[in-house]
């Protein structure tokens, strides 16, 4: 750590969150305390926030909050837990584990595929909660930093196709991961029943130091010409260069995110910088070294200004990479060359370079239960049972049943035939829609997301018919609320919840995930919205050139201007 | 509880105003003789209570050992038998005999030897179970140290619930007791089941009408209370039982989750205008109305037109008016079963009432309409109204104190809703309460003053409450009390339901007093959150060495809630606590929690 004064620390009163983290004893806080109180279902004052950085959320059914007042009785208190699950590699043995603990032990009896390229459990109770690490522990899984001010699960492009540059990426994925892993032994010893280990050693956190980060960190390990993982919503990427089909080094791009707030212009979502390239063995280096200075540098006086990607706007995306070249002892190299093509996954079977067979199944919004039609979450299970190779989840929200053996593949095909898991006739338009989870269990959700989007695709279904577009579909996003977990603000049409029932609609994003959508029309109902859609639907029908993109189209054709330097023109009209 | 103070207002210093108001009501109407006799009656007590009195006024003249004088002996768990030992010392006052009126808790039992006549008015609860206040006169007179009585004549009146299983039973006990070391009886023994007022008060006048010769030879008359039990709250509420107030619902809200299997609601009545005044502990008396589908079922399995004059209590009314609003319909007892078997002649009937326990098995889970569905025939409506009991008013223990609500009364009311032999069934007052009665909808109620469950006088005293399911009613009450007295001493409330996050009956109340450093402790028992059933008995044996330290420290402990199984497991839980961290035996242990309950410091409000 440098402990010279730098230019670039922002003066004045340090955020209330800078206070708990510096008080919480290394992540610790009273978490236990709360944990023995019968009285409520909730954790209090600090260990609210705490609790985040082991990876869970205090949340609660906003959907029966009002009715619970009335009946005297608190909110229905649980948490939401979001595993630590690098590139998104999930065992059967794991698998099944899981499986067991959401149907037995959880409130919604589910399994949350995630835009993080993990799994989450929604509803599960405090006395619970325990026996959930416990069980994780046991399997080889665990929810660290998944939360909070810290660097958040790791995302890997779910390549199943080059097998062998898929493995070198994701090792280097888990390895990240651990390295910027905070070091405190608060989560063995709260959730684990580690043993207390007094240290007087300070700092505790070599990298993410003792106050933690100023905000969230993301990070991925991306493998062009997917996109898959959105690399402009993470703060670091890793994007993979290959020669000869082996891993050489990576280009790192910088200060990616898409979160902001309603009604104030200082923040904006932005598009990841280009540093430059650096061969493999300078990565943890250069990791570690983005993460100081983002450590450093980052604003801790307003939280809604602490992301890397202002920092970058702030201090110079020249001045923080030099920073990062000297803390890190690299000198960045010119970036090579690669191209995105394309984010969405590779539904069916594709046979790898290995010979082994991979086959990705579409999971609508990522919730793998049993429906009445579909029992998605038994012929997970059941495919668990039998399977050989591994489980990968993908940034999209869906599931890829790799490594099948020739032999096997039959089998497998057949129960996910039987389940659901394999339906007859997905529209595209279906496959490239995706939601976050929003109401009734997130917090933060100012209108639905999750539950709309069916509705909502079927609706925009009809409108691509209507117009003669069945075979094609727009990169369509629903988030609840502007911090942006549905990726919105890389779609070609995006809405950002706004109020019951109420959305921003943004416009003239790309298929590539390179390009922001602009807003078009605020805080509009879902009839207005498929009005509007209509009218646009058709017009791109008319009017597009051959191949044209939808995203592409309205701005060719002038109904939104693109954003290009969203710090600067993402709220020009 | 607030009076008129239309002439002279209490001495203070010396007495409180309901001693006063009893004292003056008690010396009412007697000549100057008596007055003087009554004085130097009242020095003697003040000597037998020991302390320094002149002896001057020792010699004053003191009644003669054998003169008759009627020991009225009441043992009350609701207040009813405690009414009517009230009422026999009216009567007794009225005819001029010398009366005493005493609490089987605060009577000696040695002193039985001594009496002359003796009133016992006892209420039996659970299975046979003497109330708290009579247990250890019951005990003693069924022990080797029951006297022998040489000049003793007694009556007995018992109070019970004949769809129980040992109706009576203590009263009976009593009887057979008293009969058994000697006692003479006055006048037959009476077993008064739930609608008891007009029995009772036959039987009252009875026994005056037969003590007439021992007491008409006396001199002097003079009637006593008891020392710091006064008569009080007998006559205090202009709104009683028979004379009900016509109150409004306020609020009828269900405070059980949206999955609980428990249907309990929070109920607010407003008292506004009434007057009525009620204490912590005290209950609230509840007349209600037999559901219109419920009684239309059974004029239809009848074959009875609704439309039909009928006489009940004298009075005519049409028969679904009786069916709605006087007769018991809800609950199933003997007389029912046996004028109804009678009026049809059933056959089947016959054949089950042949065999007691499986007749008793049988009615303890059906209401009146499950025995006409199941054993069919015809009968007059005249004969339908004969064989039912009249409705009686149901009690609920208060959930508020007028500290804090002022003229409202609040209620946790479990609704009995359930599913059995193909239909529906309500409880006849939680059907009414929970889903009946509209808001501002018409209820009548009164107040039932409970004495034996009261918080303690001194605000530092510290309390152990108990109170599992709608047991935690009259806690709520308490808290309300303790928070308006700026109460100082120390509240632990023990809870317990099946599901935290379903049945947490006033969950953000209790967070709220737990917040302020009100509620000093709580601790709670769900006992469907686990695999293993844990219920209030588990915690406080859990807690058993703080219970014991609190207990130590003067705490009043209180219990509320079902009598059957709970009260039980929290005795037997109480008495292992003093026996483990007090360093007792069990007998020792025993002894220590009898104390607790004389000392009125282990209150139980059981049902």
């Amino acid at each position: 750590m440098s402990n010279e004064k730098s230019p670039f620390i922002v003066e004045g009163k340090l955020a209330d969150n800078e206070r708990l983290k510096r008080e919480s004893n290394n992540l610790r806080g009273t978490i236990e305390a709360d944990l023995k109180d019968q009285l409520t279902g909730g954790f209090t004052a600090d260990n609210f926030q705490l609790i985040r950085f082991h990876g869970m959320y205090q949340q609660d059914d906003r959907d029966i909050r009002a009715d619970r007042a009335k009946q005297k009785l608190e909110p229905l208190h649980n948490v939401m837990l979001r595993a630590r699950l690098p590139g998104g590699v999930i065992t059967p043995d794991q698998w099944l584990a899981i499986d067991k603990f959401a149907a037995e032990q959880t409130l919604y009896g589910s399994i949350r595929l995630t835009t993080r390229q993990t799994f989450q459990f929604h509803g599960v109770l405090k006395p619970k909660i325990k026996s959930m690490h416990q069980m994780l522990n046991k399997v080889g899984i665990d929810s660290i930093a998944t939360a909070g001010d810290v660097n958040r699960n790791v995302l890997c492009t779910s390549n199943p196709v080059e097998s062998e540059l898929h493995l070198q990426a994701f090792e280097w994925a888990k390895k990240i991961s651990e390295h910027l892993l905070p070091k405190t032994r608060a989560y063995a010893e709260i959730w684990l029943d580690g043993e207390k280990v007094e240290t007087t050693e300070k700092p505790v956190e070599p990298i993410l130091g003792d106050n933690y980060l100023p905000r969230k960190f993301k990070t991925t390990v991306v493998i062009p010409p997917q996109n898959d993982v959105d690399v402009h919503a993470n703060d670091l990427n890793f994007v993979a260069i290959a020669e000869n089909g082996q891993l050489v080094g990576f280009n790192v791009l910088v200060g990616g995110g898409l979160a902001m707030t309603h009604g104030d212009k200082s923040t904006y979502p932005r598009k990841a910088s280009d540093f430059g390239f650096i061969p493999l063995t300078s990565t943890l280096d250069v990791a570690a070294a983005v993460v100081t200075t983002q450590r450093d540098w980052g604003n801790r006086v307003n939280r809604k200004n602490a992301k890397t990607k202002y920092t970058l706007e702030r201090v110079g995306v020249e001045n923080f990479k030099a920073e990062v070249e000297k803390r890190a002892g690299v000198t960045f190299q010119e970036s090579r060359p690669y191209e995105f093509t394309g984010r969405g996954d590779r539904f069916g079977w594709v046979e790898g370079i290995d010979g082994k067979y991979h086959l990705t199944v579409f999971i609508e919004n990522g919730r793998i239960l049993d429906y009445p039609n579909k029992t998605l979450k038994t012929g997970c299970a059941e495919i668990a049972k039998i399977h050989k190779g591994d489980f990968r989840l993908t940034a999209n929200q869906n599931l890829i049943i790799a490594g099948v053996a020739p032999e096997d593949k039959a089998a497998i095909e057949s129960l996910a035939r039987e389940h659901g898991l394999i339906a007859p006739a997905i529209s595209n338009q279906r496959l490239d829609s995706m939601a976050c989870v929003a109401l009734p269990t997130c917090p933060l959700a100012m209108a639905e997301a999750e539950r709309y989007l069916p509705d909502a695709v079927t609706e925009l279904e009809g409108l691509l018919a209507k117009h003669g577009l069945e075979q094609d579909s727009v990169i369509f996003r629903v988030t609840g609320c502007p911090n942006g977990c549905g990726r919105a603000m890389l779609s070609e049409v995006g809405l950002v919840g706004k109020g019951p029932g109420k959305y921003n609609l943004h416009l003239g994003g790309d298929r590539e995930g390179t390009r922001i959508p602009r807003m078009y029309r605020e805080n509009i109902s879902e009839q207005e919205i498929m009005a509007e859609l209509d009218v646009l639907l058709g017009q791109w029908a008319k009017e597009r050139n051959a191949g044209e993109a939808f995203g592409d189209f309205v701005v060719r054709a002038g109904v939104v201007k693109p954003v290009i330097d969203s710090a600067r023109d993402f709220y020009d009209a | 509880m607030s009076q008129d103070s239309n002439s002279n207002s209490a001495p203070g210093a010396v007495l409180n105003e309901q001693q006063w108001n009893a004292i003056t009501q008690a010396i009412a109407g007697l000549n100057r003789d008596q007055l003087t006799w009554v004085s130097g009656y009242a020095a003697g007590m003040a000597a037998a209570q020991g302390g320094a009195i002149a002896p001057v006024i020792q010699s004053a003249t003191a009644p003669a050992g054998d003169a008759p004088t009627l020991t009225i002996l009441y043992g009350s768990q609701t207040g009813n038998a405690k009414g009517i030992a009230a009422q026999c010392q009216a009567k007794a006052e009225a005819a001029g005999y010398s009366s005493k009126l005493v609490s089987m808790a605060d009577y000696k039992p040695r002193n039985l030897k001594g009496e002359t006549h003796v009133a016992v008015f006892v209420s039996t609860h659970g299975e046979g179970d003497a109330p708290d206040d009579a247990i250890e006169l019951h005990e003693f007179l069924g022990g080797k140290k029951a006297p022998k009585l040489a000049n003793t004549k007694y009556a007995v009146l018992g109070l019970g619930d004949s769809s129980y299983e040992f109706f009576c039973q203590t009263g009976k006990d009593f009887d057979e007791r008293l009969g058994k070391i000697g006692g003479k009886s006055i006048v037959e023994r009476l077993d008064c089941d739930v609608d008891y007022e007009a029995e009772a008060e036959a039987w009252l006048a009875k026994l005056i009408e037969a003590l007439k010769d021992d007491f008409s030879a006396a001199q002097a008359p003079a009637v006593a209370v008891q020392a710091g039990v006064a008569v009080q709250g007998v006559a205090s509420q202009t709104y009683t039982k028979k004379a009900p107030f016509k109150a409004v619902l306020i609020d009828s809200q269900k405070i059980t989750g949206r999955d609980s299997v428990k249907d309990i609601r929070h109920i607010e009545i407003s008292l506004e205008d009434s007057g009525i005044t009620y204490q912590p502990g005290d209950a609230l008396g509840v007349w209600f109305k037999n559901a219109a589908t419920l009684v239309s079922e059974l004029l239809g399995l009848l074959s009875l037109d609704g439309d039909t004059e009928v006489i009940v209590a004298d009075t005519t009314t049409t028969l679904v008016e009786a069916l709605t609003s006087k007769l018991e319909l809800t609950l199933s007892y003997p007389n029912f079963i046996k004028s109804y078997q009678a009026a049809t002649g059933s056959e089947s009937l016959a054949a089950l009432m042949e065999d007691k326990a499986q007749l008793r098995t049988y009615m303890a889970e059906r209401q009146i309409i499950d025995i006409v569905r199941d054993h069919p025939g015809t009968l007059s409506a005249q004969q339908l109204v004969d064989a039912l009991r009249p409705l009686t008013p149901r009690l609920y223990s208060i959930a508020s104190s007028q500290a804090e609500v002022e003229e409202e009364v609040h209620l946790t009311v479990a609704h009995v809703d359930y599913e059995a032999f193909g239909h529906r069934h309500q409880g006849g007052a939680s059907g009414f309460l929970c889903e009946y009665l509209e808001e501002n909808g018409e209820v009548e109620v009164f107040v039932e003053n409970n004495d034996n469950f009261r918080l303690p006088t001194d605000p530092n005293t510290p309390v152990i409450m108990v109170g599992p399911g709608t047991g935690i009613a009259p806690f709520r009450a308490f808290m309300q009390e303790r928070d308006a007295q700026g109460a100082e001493g120390k509240n632990w409330l023990f809870f317990g339901n099946p599901h935290f996050t379903q049945d947490f009956l006033y969950q953000v109340e209790w967070q709220g007093y737990v917040k302020e450093g009100l509620l000093d402790k709580i601790t709670l028992a769900f006992s469907r959150d686990q695999e293993e059933k844990i219920y209030v008995q588990h915690r406080l044996l859990e807690n058993g060495k703080e219970v014991y330290e609190w207990l130590e420290q003067g705490a009043h402990f209180y219990v509320c809630g079902d009598a059957m199984h709970m009260a039980k497991d929290v005795e037997n839980a109480l008495i292992t606590i003093v026996q483990e961290h007090g360093g007792k035996s069990e007998a020792d242990a025993k002894a220590y929690v009898v104390e607790l309950r004389k000392a009125k410091r282990y209150q139980k409000d059981v049902y």
